[in-house]
């Protein structure tokens, strides 16, 4: 039994030797994301935004919803940072609260999208032609009506909150995913791995999950990444609608709605929950791009 | 020329419209519950909650309702606005001409800055403004819409008091009037299509300038503005067109926060009036009249790219 383990591990060697490393595809690509100057601000920025989302409670100066009328208004200090809004309260405060509603809602939305759109992309691609034309013009209906009014469209039947709008943004974004997913696969799905692979007998759900899935990540990733940028921006759009985050829970887009009358009194109300959503937003589109080059060299520019 | 492409293209546009009137029919369906009991609230007697059932054919079975509906939207007929209780359809025939307008504009204004943006960034690769131009575009596509409109009202209209900071004319009535009010909102929605289009443009011409026929154009000895304006430009064109079509559904997404922002008497804004009155048919009709717009767009696009590019057989 040893001398086979033995000769195993000796087989194993021997192929890193003449092979290199393996996974050498996705040690490459993180190389070359780590050179990538603006995906690795993208990078800092999203840590920060995690750091704040994941700690928020320990860190916020003051209760986010405490109110002080005595000190509304206030510009930026040493005691408030980011000043303080029509009620009295700390702007930063709810800032860093507002970091977690904005992930929570770009990670709950995407999980959504990626998971229905890639099924629906892996099975259209692999899938007879039937299949295929039966759900891509699915997706064709979808994409027909604009991602944010159909959201929209979604909260107003399911009712206002900000559970419908993760939904309602997840929803509108599988037809990205569809196509996507099914025009990697069909990119591959006659190459020789996958025919050999039916020819020792694997069934479809276990060719896809096992050797094309593997391979159509790629762009998956990029997608989710540039999808978490618009997920955010939708949030916050529905959110300034009174859509999305409901009273008196911060979230950037509704700071920026309720503010919205004061901004020429305090011009700071309306600067930073922007700025914040800009960076975030920036961030991941920064990180996406990012991915994109490291993840495909040959669409390097 | 294959007209068979131009038929076909024409069939898969009317079979997207179809399938739209399913979503769009789907909105009331999904609503949790009782949709005639969400509309009206929990004090409405059940006299009246089940008198709109009734006015609504929410009592009706699934499909009956459903083919009902499409029997009304294929005679322009999309119900009664539960609100004023007036039919939709009139509603919506007044605000197409105002969406289709800023749409237009705002999609000129962003060509107008995306092209040359695009090629002289392309042309001029690793640059300070090729730099520029890159940082541009990823803040635009990353500022949210209602932000920057809210932004640019403050400084343009009540700081420096150049263009007014809502409201609508009608181009009939007083251009230069319609263009004050047209300029802030377009700009607002304009500048997320610059941005997207940009980088489309600034890749589709590097694309086109790595070719052959390029190379060739240049060995022969052509002076490079030659090269570039009757060479490049001309086969880069027909992507550009492509890109154009690409960011139609994100135009008219941005749409939709601009009219708010800017009380524009569009689609847009009339959509998100009937979702804060509950206004269900209001909001159908809206959403479909929408997609509808999208559509022809798409379909406009497609077709142009096809007569602009003669070395395409489709299948």
């Amino acid at each position: 039994m040893a001398s086979a383990a033995n000769t195993e591990k000796a087989q194993k060697a021997l192929a890193e030797e003449q092979l290199g490393p393996a996974n050498t595809l996705w040690r490459d690509a993180g190389k070359r994301l780590l050179r990538h100057r603006p995906a690795m601000f993208g990078a800092a920025v999203l840590t920060l935004v995690a750091v704040m989302a994941l700690f928020s409670d320990a860190i916020t100066p003051y209760d986010p919803n405490g109110m002080d009328f005595s000190d509304r208004f206030a510009n930026p200090s040493a005691e408030h940072w980011m000043g303080t809004d029509d009620f009295g309260r700390d702007i930063f405060s709810r800032i860093i609260v507002g970091a977690r509603v904005s992930l929570q809602v770009g990670i709950v939305a995407v999980s959504v999208a990626t998971l229905f759109g890639t099924a629906l992309g892996l099975a259209a691609g692999y899938g007879n032609r039937i299949t295929d034309e039966i759900i891509m013009r699915a997706m064709d209906v979808l994409y027909a009506i604009p991602a944010l009014l159909l959201a929209i469209a979604i909260v107003a039947a399911l009712g206002k909150g900000i559970g419908n709008a993760m939904i309602a943004i997840g929803l509108v974004y599988i037809p990205i995913f569809a196509r996507i997913a099914r025009a990697a696969v069909l990119g591959i799905r006659n190459e020789e791995f996958i025919l050999a692979a039916r020819a020792l007998g694997a069934g479809n759900a276990r060719i896809l999950a096992l050797h094309v899935l593997p391979n159509v990540l790629s762009p998956i990733i990029v997608e989710i990444t540039l999808s978490l940028a618009f997920a955010i921006l939708a949030e916050a759009a529905l959110s300034f609608f009174g859509l999305g985050t409901q009273p008196p829970d911060p979230s950037w887009g509704r700071m920026l709605s309720e503010g919205r009358d004061f901004f020429r009194q305090s011009g700071w109300m309306g600067v930073f929950p922007g700025l914040a959503i800009l960076f975030t937003v920036m961030g991941f589109n920064f990180l996406g791009d990012g991915l994109r080059d490291a993840l495909d060299p040959k669409l390097r520019r | 020329m294959n007209y068979q492409y131009v038929v076909q293209r024409l069939l898969l546009a009317l079979l997207v419209v179809l399938g739209v009137t399913f979503v769009v029919f789907m909105i009331m369906q999904i609503v949790p519950g009782d949709p005639a009991r969400v509309i009206l609230g929990p004090y409405a007697s059940d006299e009246s909650v089940q008198g709109l059932r009734e006015r609504l054919g929410l009592n009706r079975p699934f499909f009956e309702q459903y083919f009902r509906w499409l029997a009304g939207v294929v005679q322009g007929d999309f119900g009664q606005s539960l609100l004023s209780s007036q039919e939709v359809a009139p509603q919506l025939w007044g605000r197409i001409g105002p969406s289709f307008e800023l749409a237009m504009v705002s999609l000129l204004v962003g060509l107008a800055v995306a092209f040359p943006a695009g090629m002289i960034s392309a042309l001029k690769s690793g640059s300070a403004i090729d730099i520029g131009a890159t940082v541009f575009s990823q803040i635009g596509v990353s500022v949210p819409t209602f932000w920057m409109g809210i932004l640019l009202v403050i400084v343009f209209s009540l700081n420096l008091g150049l263009l007014p900071p809502s409201g609508y004319t009608p181009i009939t009535e007083d251009p230069a009037d319609w263009l004050s009010h047209i300029l802030l909102p377009a700009i607002t929605a304009g500048f997320v299509s610059a941005s997207i289009m940009t980088r489309f443009i600034r890749s589709a011409m590097l694309d086109v300038l790595s070719a052959n026929y390029v190379q060739t154009a240049r060995a022969k000895g052509l002076a490079e503005r030659n090269v570039i304006v009757r060479h490049a430009l001309r086969n880069a064109l027909i992507n550009i067109v492509t890109i154009i079509g690409l960011q139609i559904n994100a135009l008219f997404s941005g749409l939709v926060v601009v009219e708010v922002v800017f009380s524009w008497p569009g689609l847009g804004r009339l959509a998100l009036n009937a979702v804060l009155e509950r206004d269900y048919p209001l909001l159908q009709g809206t959403v479909f009249v929408v997609a509808v717009m999208v559509t022809v767009v798409n379909l406009f696009i497609d077709l142009l790219y096809f007569f602009l590019d003669p070395r395409i057989e489709y299948a």
